[in-house]
């Protein structure tokens, strides 16, 4: 296949065995959506929305103990937009908010310090929610509260990473024969570190870009592959097989490997960071926020996150659970599989 | 006069008639304004066109614009979009203690630069004062005329009045003034300037044509998506639009790539939706081409009935996107 037609026309045509492909990563799915790309497959192919949205995998207890710190009179949160509308047990930071919690959107990590800077008295604590991705971000944070001596600033950590909640999910059976690997994880992560799993289950991972030719081309190539155990990087520019040392050294200077809680699938051994002990002072107690209380019992984040089903098959989905007053974190976030389901028009 | 604004400039006394006299009586210069009555008297025949805003963007200045000129273009613009003649416009500032003075000038005589060049006139307006941190509020009102000649063309105008085989046209490029606020919010360097800017020229060249104009709407919070979706379920029509069509900026094409937006669902402030039947779009693109904020105007797409109340994307890979209204907030991604 040379052209872009001739993997479109390629993908529309394909007649062999089923092929279910789960794209982890949140902004893969948004993307899939954008695209309209669902369409533009045969029938043999059907794509599902895994657990890759930072906000969507973070359990109750987290924003519980979020709210808790935003309601100190002396602290006050400060997180990226999406955070603030998750559910907790009981509510939302959106919700605690009008109740008089300290509450500050911000775009990055590292808006934090001129905040600190400002009003030294006052604890600001950043909500630190990420995969891979992110965490260097809060290295960089990290090497800069201790560069300058900033003493006001603490991190509330929900770092998570994804080859463990893959192996995971295949562990618990998932019906998935191909994964699209997430393009930005991977470029911190280099593509080799998809090579064990994808031997070890012998499925085939792509690693792909965001634009709409680069993922019809991995998407191709993981069809192609199927029931082989490799490794195919879609995203070269990018990526390299042992991807950013830079930034895995920095992330491992301040922090370690946890078995931590996701949303709806409970612990998982090792698919975590949290702050390692000689940095505990910038910790705001991340460490054993294990309870995750759905609000709404009837709310099936937990199997549209393990791609059990389809977010269509959620009986709140549209209805009961809505982008303005969400039930579940899949519909709070744009890279949530519900919202971009939703937003996508996605069957 | 003080450089800052104070609880006193709110007092309805001295400090506030200063500020009166001073700034907005001088910038707003007109007979009925300048009368000070309670409330202004102005002639109107025929019915009006009614309506109301706030402004409260942040920060007041960004690039290619400010609050002042923005709060003229949004009323303005919501005037035209039924086919009024924008005639008389209200203004309620709300200044939050610390605003600075001079600053208070400038953003004053933009707005009065813009409503002289969209030709309407402010004939009322009040000043308060609250506690907070130098920032500004300003509520609108903006009553609009229908002129004898053009009633014809205009009393069909309307957000349901698209119709199999019309046409959609916008009349530039989409998503630039919601990408140069974010950009000035986020302090990320670009060029991109806002568009925003009054439509008149544009609409009274429509107007005049004598084109059937079934819809016009202006592209502004939740952008085109958003605009056309609710025109598609108003009219219980299929909306669908080619990707490849929608005229986007490069440099606002690449900066909502960087955050993981949108530009269709990005927001304009001086941008419009037209649908007519497709037989007059080529002359209605040529008439908002060499309108005033029109050069970059594009037909985008057709209206068709199969799927009643929808709108459609035609990718640029040939997918088909179900577009609905912006839904989450449009804020940035963060992995």
């Amino acid at each position: 296949m040379k052209t872009l037609d001739d993997v479109k026309a390629w993908l529309k045509m394909y007649d062999g065995p089923a092929m279910r492909i789960m794209e982890v990563c949140g902004s893969h799915t948004g993307a899939v959506s954008k695209n309209g790309i669902p369409g533009m497959l045969s029938d043999k192919i059907r794509l599902l929305s895994g657990p890759g949205c930072p906000v969507c995998v973070t359990p109750s207890a987290y924003i519980d103990r979020l709210i808790e710190l935003a309601m100190r009179p002396d602290t006050c949160v400060v997180t990226f937009g999406d955070l603030i509308r998750v559910p907790g047990s009981e509510k939302s930071l959106a919700l605690a908010k009008g109740e008089g919690a300290r509450v500050k959107m911000v775009y990055s990590p590292l808006d934090i310090l001129p905040l600190a800077k400002k009003e030294p008295d006052r604890i600001w604590c950043f909500a630190a929610v990420g995969f891979e991705t992110t965490t260097p971000v809060y290295a960089a944070l990290m090497e800069e509260l201790i560069r300058e001596d900033i003493r006001n600033v603490r991190l509330l950590t929900a770092l998570k990473t994804m080859p463990e909640v893959i192996d995971w999910l295949m562990r618990s059976g998932a019906d998935v024969q191909g994964f699209i690997a997430p393009g930005h994880v991977s470029v911190v992560t280099g593509s080799d570190i998809w090579k064990p799993l994808a031997q070890k289950y012998s499925i085939p991972f792509g690693v792909a870009g965001f634009e709409g030719p680069e993922l019809l081309a991995a998407i191709a190539g993981i069809v192609r592959n199927y029931g082989r155990g490799v490794v195919k990087n879609y995203y070269p520019r990018v990526v390299t097989p042992e991807g950013n040392r830079m930034a895995q050294e920095k992330v491992d200077r301040y922090f370690e490997k946890a078995d931590v809680v996701w949303r709806g699938m409970g612990k998982i051994a090792g698919s975590g960071r949290v702050l390692k002990p000689e940095y505990s002072f910038f910790d705001a107690g991340s460490r054993g926020l294990d309870e995750d209380r759905k609000k709404n019992s009837a709310c099936h984040c937990d199997e549209v996150l393990t791609g059990r089903i389809t977010p269509r098959q959620c009986p709140l989905f549209g209805k009961a659970c809505t982008p303005v007053n969400p039930q579940g974190a899949c519909m709070v976030s744009t890279e949530g599989a519900c919202l971009s389901w939703l937003a996508g028009g996605r069957e | 006069m003080a450089e800052k604004i104070t609880m006193a400039h709110g007092s309805g006394g001295k400090s506030t008639d200063e500020l009166i006299d001073t700034i907005f009586a001088k910038e707003f210069d007109n007979p009925v304004l300048d009368a000070m009555e309670d409330s202004a008297v102005v002639p109107v025949t025929g019915k009006i066109a009614l309506t109301t805003d706030s402004f409260v963007v942040t920060p007041l200045k960004f690039r290619g614009g400010d609050i002042g000129r923005l709060c003229v273009c949004g009323t303005v613009n919501d005037l035209l979009m039924r086919g009024a003649v924008p005639a008389w416009l209200t203004c309620g500032f709300i200044l939050e203690e610390g605003l600075d003075i001079g600053l208070l000038k400038e953003l004053t005589a933009s707005m009065a630069a813009t409503a002289k060049e969209a030709g309407i006139r402010i004939a009322a307006g009040d000043t308060k004062v609250v506690e907070g941190h130098g920032g500004m509020y300003i509520n609108t009102a903006g009553v609009g005329i229908f002129p004898e000649e053009t009633s014809g063309v205009t009393a069909g105008i309307c957000a349901s009045g698209a119709r199999e085989g019309d046409a959609i046209l916008v009349s530039g490029t989409m998503g630039d003034h919601h990408a140069a606020i974010l950009s000035e919010r986020m302090e990320i360097e670009t060029d991109i300037e806002s568009d925003n800017a009054p439509l008149v020229d544009m609409v009274r060249n429509l107007l005049k044509s004598g084109l059937h104009i079934h819809t016009m709407r202006d592209v502004t919070r939740g952008g085109l998506a958003t605009v056309l979706r609710e025109l598609a379920k108003a009219s219980g029509k299929t909306f669908t639009i080619r990707e490849s069509a929608v005229p986007v900026n490069p440099k606002v094409k690449s900066f909502a790539g960087l955050l993981g937006l949108d530009p269709v669902y990005m927001g304009n402030e001086g941008k419009m939706a037209v649908i007519l039947p497709e037989s007059e779009a080529q002359e209605a693109l040529q008439i908002i081409r060499k309108s005033r904020y029109g050069s970059g105007a594009a037909i985008i797409g057709r209206v068709t009935a199969d799927k009643p109340g929808e709108l459609l994307m035609e990718t640029d890979i040939g997918g088909l996107r179900r577009l609905d209204v912006l839904q989450g907030e449009g804020l940035p991604r963060i992995c």
